[in-house]
């Protein structure tokens, strides 16, 4: 089994990232769950979702303590959230950043999400959209293929702007 | 057709297929997204239903009452205090025989002030003559409310059927759906007490004491007669759509010495849990209790169990736990665990199994016990 955490701030569409993951995962054949962790949560506040991928049916419902890949939608909850807590040993991360971040040796990779969505003008109440873009990288790394990656987001959003944005993700995201 | 959905929206779109006439509801965490997505059903013209959002629970039950004595389908969902405001006309919608169907997604009761997933709240309806049923998977909530219609509305049955999914763990969590043409699975509904301008009639009269304990002793035969149309309803979703459900879902427990009784979630995750004590040598397995009202016969004869309760009985103990000791005769090691959505793991569960206390009930997280 394969395990994602996703942190991100309240209304960045965080929850909508992992949904998107698990429908690009589940095209591919694979089994999968995404779950929001609810809690006193507002807009702006800190927040984390889960996603599972495996190729047996999973029983898990408990939250991820150990994931396999951190994913950072927004650099700046790392001032407030130890993004790192649990991640296992060979685990690995994706940040939303320009420029490579130090992970205390974890192997990372970065793309620039928000530089992305505002050049594809994807912007939804003055936010720059990141969840569909991240999974153009997330499909560069293997965790889903970039044709499921494609389809899970035009099954969500008829804007086309959304797949050529993961796209560009795709192309530009670090090895 | 396979898609990534919420238990919630499994719940509607089953609903949405089972076209019910009437939905009356009142929003509450963490079921609004039930009776929200048949609202949107309805608005959009997708379902030809008449939606009442009514300004309490207790009115929400009231009018499922009053539409489903005119002989037509309804469906209510709820939660936690939206349920317990309910509960006098839960009551009546039994006594009165009318087959309504409403979804329960399994929350703590307040104070302090809680959310997450706990059985307390279903658990207190459960003398009310309603069936239960509690799920563990989006896809399973789905079948069992396209399942609860037609269990309710059978003339051996006619009695309300709730359908319970856990807060959040369940309710909110994201699996794939594989939703299906349901055909005829459903027949169109028939109340033969059904209200009828050309033959007028009493209901809900006084019923003096020579007469009231005959409909409550009808209201046990049917919840008895209902076992089987449970079973038969159960045969014939797998033979029409492949997925097989029973009162009970066993996980390796043909040889079991130890099995592990849990509702909802927890029992399917408990899955996990005996695969790694098999590892270890110890012949455990799972038996995920589905339906609590009727109450099922368990196969436990001879086995040490460990109770799970999400729930409790204030100077009693674990509801399940006690169900099954009065109902079974067998010791159980109760384990009081997940109450108010606390985080409970398959090592924890695991770690119930290795280290039970038959006989004893021990509070997860609480010093001094497991």
């Amino acid at each position: 089994m394969f395990e994602i955490r996703i942190h991100s701030r309240g209304g960045q569409g965080g929850v909508t990232a992992a949904r998107l993951l698990a429908m690009a995962a589940l095209h591919d054949g694979k089994y999968a769950t995404a779950c929001p962790f609810y809690s006193a949560e507002r807009r702006g506040a800190p927040v984390v979702s889960f996603v599972r991928i495996d190729d047996h049916p999973i029983k898990v419902y408990s939250q991820i303590r150990d994931p396999d890949l951190v994913v950072v939608l927004d650099a700046s909850v790392m001032d407030v959230v130890d993004v790192l807590a649990g991640l296992k040993k060979g685990g690995s991360v994706l940040v939303n950043s320009a420029h490579p971040r130090e992970f205390k040796g974890f192997p990372s990779r970065f793309v620039d999400l928000t530089g992305i969505a505002l050049r594809e003008n994807l912007v939804v109440a003055g936010s720059p959209i990141l969840n569909t873009p991240v999974l153009g990288a997330l499909a560069k790394m293997g965790i889903i293929s970039a044709e499921s990656a494609k389809k899970a987001i035009r099954e969500m959003f008829t804007d086309e702007r959304n797949v050529k944005a993961a796209e560009s993700a795709y192309r530009e995201v670090s090895a | 057709m396979k898609k990534i959905a919420t238990g919630n929206k499994a719940v509607a779109e089953a609903v949405f297929q089972a076209k019910p006439a009437v939905v009356a509801a009142y929003p509450i965490t963490p079921q609004t997204e039930i009776v929200e997505s048949i609202a949107d059903y309805v608005t959009g013209g997708q379902l030809a239903c008449r939606y009442i959002p009514v300004e309490s629970e207790h009115s929400a039950m009231a009018a499922c009452i009053g539409a489903s004595i005119t002989g037509v389908r309804t469906f209510t969902a709820t939660s936690s205090h939206g349920l317990l405001y309910m509960h006098e006309m839960t009551n009546w919608a039994a006594g009165a025989r009318l087959p309504i169907v409403m979804a329960n997604v399994n929350r703590a009761l307040g104070p302090g002030w809680n959310i997450w997933a706990e059985h307390t709240d279903a658990l207190q309806e459960r003398d009310t003559g309603w069936l239960q049923v509690y799920v563990a998977t989006v896809q399973e909530a789905y079948d069992a409310v396209l399942m609860a219609f037609r269990i309710a509305e059978h003339n051996d049955v006619l009695l309300p059927v709730m359908v319970n999914l856990d807060g959040f763990s369940l309710s909110h969590i994201m699996q794939p759906l594989d939703t299906v043409e349901t055909g005829d699975f459903i027949p169109p509904i028939r109340l033969p007490h059904a209200i009828d301008p050309n033959n007028p009639a009493g209901y809900g009269t006084l019923t003096g004491p020579a007469d009231y304990y005959k409909f409550r002793w009808d209201i046990e035969r049917s919840m008895r007669d209902a076992v089987n149309v449970i079973r038969e309803t159960q045969e014939e979703f797998a033979k029409r759509f492949g997925r097989k459900y029973g009162f009970t879902d066993e996980y390796r427990c043909e040889d079991a010495d130890v099995v592990v009784v849990a509702l909802g979630t927890l029992g399917r995750e408990a899955e996990v849990a005996i695969d790694i004590l098999r590892k270890e040598g110890i012949r455990a397995g799972s038996m995920r209790l589905r339906w609590f009202r009727p109450f099922p016969e368990l196969d436990l004869a001879g086995r040490e169990v460990v109770v799970i309760d999400r729930d409790y009985s204030f100077g009693f103990g674990g509801i399940v736990a006690n169900a099954i000791m009065a109902k079974n005769r067998v010791p159980v090691s109760s384990v009081i665990a997940g109450i108010g959505g606390q985080e409970v793991t398959y090592d924890d569960i695991a770690g119930f199994v290795r280290q039970r206390r038959i006989g004893e009930e021990s509070w997860f997280g609480v010093n001094g016990h497991v």
